[in-house]
């Protein structure tokens, strides 16, 4: 259990899968981002929150601030779009591409989906994906993946 | 509840000592007998069975589990108000169909309550956009990507004025689901019935104006929780001294419900927080029978049909008893418990939508059994989307079909003495009872605040939950039972107009550019004023300041440098 949750760096070296979630905008549905944090902590994770009403620019910042692994936002507000079309831009907009992957959380429509996905998403996760397969893709993502970005 | 007391012989006893000995002999037989060599040759599907709440269910009722005393059930429209809050319920008067509506523009969603008014719906409620909601404006950086999107978009009193066009607010109640923000919505409700003459006793509505639920459960907030609380006192006072039909707060428990929280945690939370606006008002010197009978609720109709019913009753009975001997209420109005019920949007599911419209049927049937005064259906879209029309149709059909069709509003309380559903209530009754306790011990439900108690109760709760679902524990299905991978239902989806935010903001910076400027600063600055003196009222100022056409994030953004902003330490 415990070594499937650490990932190994290219040094050769171990550390728990980092992880952070957060919350951007308005939204304040936060019911399924809190059930993600404790299934992903209780997984031997190490799972940071931003609590709601970040913007994207202090999401990005503390991604990179805290070298996470993955991170996660979740919207149920409908504003997926806007939003992350907003995040891309700001990575896009830095000198080097940070490491991590990027989830979404929340409810959208399939095409959406489809669209997150090709802007860069690795996986999205919707209110009906299991604890199990939560945790199985972050740690997928997590393996040294090259990133998704 | 009365076992061995003085008094008991004197109230008329349910059943009699008799037949409560009778049948504790017949079911003890009957285990020994019929039910062991059932059991012995097939056992039952579950080890223990528990209700939605975990309340532990027994596998048959009986005269046995009835409360002691036929005053707790009664009669309806009559003390503790178990059975409905009136004595003719839906004989007299149908519910309201009430299906909430809001996107885009005030335009767009004038047009869609127009369309609903002449589907046969009876009752008006706005849905606003997270901006409007959280009291910002549309040009605020904080809005992007939200405007006009979950709900219809209000900066400022034009937005109001387009909002209501053309609909007679003197004859069709107005519910708005507003929070940190409602006082300057009801301010700018109040302009539009001053400027079109109305009386404003005549108009009859609701904010939801809840504010502690927000801090709970919903999470849209402005001000810090005990300015907050003295902006919930100004409207009640207000309210109660010129809009005799207004209900100034609608105590919701319907976002706790949808935050994570079982049927026990949502009545429980409701109550207590019911507790604290009446306990703050009553500090103020207003009597509580002024204000009290404008009190209404908001819960959620969940899946658990029977513990839904019984939900509802115990809410009933548990409030009425509250006000009647905690609060010295005399006034009967005062301890009948009105309620909104609106069925259980965290239920819906992605996958299979059509199965949507049977949740929601039976979650409308256990409002109906447990006496709503009005009820929202959910759209079968609802998972992902704000409804469609073809969606709010059917919603508001299923509404109408089990009014005129199925018989059931004809007698008042059809569930009222089954054992099953009166040992609920009881239940449910002594959990508040035990949580408000537990509340109290920790000196209210601002300082249960403080310390995230109600926040870690829904986490836990809907921790629980979800591991329930992903173990198969709760089914749901077309998700985790009768999946149906090849199947792939599309249905259509209402979109927003991607211009609408760049319209929105237009129009806004157009009313900003064009007021009298010296009036808008005037206005301000007695506002603030007034919002530094804790004993006054901040309504007749709000009506003022959007009046003078300050917008929403202009009265909230200056109020902050008085009152402060929130935030929440989060906890998961």
């Amino acid at each position: 259990m415990q070594g499937a949750t650490m990932r190994s760096t290219q040094d050769g070296s171990e550390h728990a899968i980092r992880v952070l979630l957060a919350k951007i905008g308005l939204d304040g549905h936060d019911r399924g981002v809190k059930v993600v944090a404790r299934t992903l902590r209780d997984a031997g994770m190490e799972v940071i929150y931003t609590g709601l009403h970040r913007t994207p620019e202090q999401v990005i910042e503390a991604a990179i601030q805290e070298d996470v692994d993955v991170l996660g936002i979740s919207l149920l507000s409908g504003a997926h779009m806007p939003i992350f079309t907003k995040i891309f831009q700001l990575l896009g907009d830095l000198p080097e591409t940070p490491r991590f992957s990027i989830v979404a959380g929340g409810v959208m429509p399939d095409e959406d989906e489809e669209q997150l996905k090709k802007m860069g998403v690795a996986e999205v996760l919707s209110q009906d994906t299991t604890p199990d397969d939560i945790v199985a893709k972050v740690r997928w993502l997590a393996q040294d993946q090259p990133s998704q970005l | 509840m009365s076992e061995g007391n003085d008094w008991a012989e004197a109230t008329p006893r349910l059943s009699s000592d008799v037949l409560l000995e009778a049948v504790t002999r017949e079911l003890a037989a009957w285990e020994g007998d019929e039910l062991a060599e059932f059991l012995a040759r097939a056992p039952e599907s579950k080890d223990e069975y528990r209700s939605g709440s975990g309340l532990p269910i027994k596998r048959v009722y009986t005269p046995a589990d009835l409360p002691a005393d036929w005053a707790d059930i009664g009669l309806p429209g009559r003390y503790p108000y178990t059975r409905g809050p009136y004595p003719t319920m839906y004989r007299g008067r149908g519910w309201t169909m009430r299906q909430i509506a809001g996107f885009g523009q005030a335009e767009e969603t004038n047009q869609r309550f127009q369309y609903l008014i002449a589907q046969g719906q009876t009752g008006l409620s706005v849905d606003f956009d997270m901006p409007t909601l959280m009291g910002l404006d549309s040009d605020d950086p904080m809005s992007l990507g939200e405007v006009g999107r979950e709900g219809v978009a209000i900066d400022v009193l034009p937005d109001m004025e387009a909002l209501f066009d053309g609909i007679d607010l003197e004859n069709i109640s107005v519910s708005m689901t507003i929070n940190p923000s409602a006082w300057i919505l009801l301010a700018m409700y109040i302009c539009i019935a001053e400027d079109r003459g109305y009386d404003l006793n005549k108009l009859s509505g609701t904010i939801q104006n809840d504010i502690l639920k927000e801090y709970i459960a919903q999470k849209e907030w402005i001000f810090p929780v005990r300015p907050s609380m003295r902006i919930v006192r100004d409207t009640i006072g207000y309210c109660s001294e010129h809009m005799s039909r207004y209900n100034p707060v609608n105590i919701s428990g319907y976002h706790i419900s949808e935050a994570g929280a079982n049927a026990l945690q949502e009545i429980a939370f409701a109550m207590a927080i019911t507790k604290a606006y009446v306990q703050d008002v009553t500090a103020a010197g207003v009597d509580v029978d002024t204000f009290a009978p404008r009190l209404s609720f908001f819960f959620v109709s969940q899946a658990d049909l029977f513990e839904e019913v019984a939900k509802f009753r115990a809410a009933r009975r548990y409030y009425a008893k509250m006000m009647r001997e905690q609060f010295g209420a005399s006034n009967p109005q005062s301890m009948r418990l009105r309620f909104h019920a609106q069925t259980a949007a965290a239920t819906l599911t992605k996958p299979q939508p059509l199965n949507n419209i049977i949740r929601t049927t039976l979650q409308a049937l256990a409002a109906v059994f447990g006496g709503a005064q009005s009820l929202h259906t959910n759209g079968l879209d609802e998972a992902y989307a704000i409804p469609s029309e073809m969606a709010m149709k059917l919603a508001l059909r299923t509404q109408q079909i089990l009014a005129d069709e199925t018989g059931i509003p004809s007698v008042i309380d059809p569930l009222g003495g089954s054992y099953y559903v009166e040992n609920l209530t009881t239940q449910l009754e002594q959990g508040i009872a035990d949580y408000m306790t537990k509340i109290d011990d920790m000196g209210g439900v601002v300082a249960a605040i403080e310390q995230g108690f109600f926040q870690r109760e829904i986490s836990d709760t809907a921790y629980d939950f979800a591991r329930r679902k992903a173990s198969g524990e709760r089914p749901v299905i077309g998700v985790n039972k009768y999946v149906d991978p090849g199947e792939d239902q599309k249905i259509e989806t209402h979109t927003l107009d991607p211009e609408s935010e760049a319209r929105q903001i237009a129009r806004l910076t157009k009313v900003q550019d064009n007021r009298d400027t010296s009036r808008a600063q005037a206005a301000l600055t007695n506002l603030l004023a007034v919002a530094r003196d804790p004993d006054a009222n901040l309504m007749p100022a709000t009506i003022e300041a959007v009046r003078a056409h300050l917008s929403m994030g202009e009265i909230t953004g200056a109020l902050r440098m008085v009152f402060g902003s929130y935030f929440e330490t989060a906890v998961f």
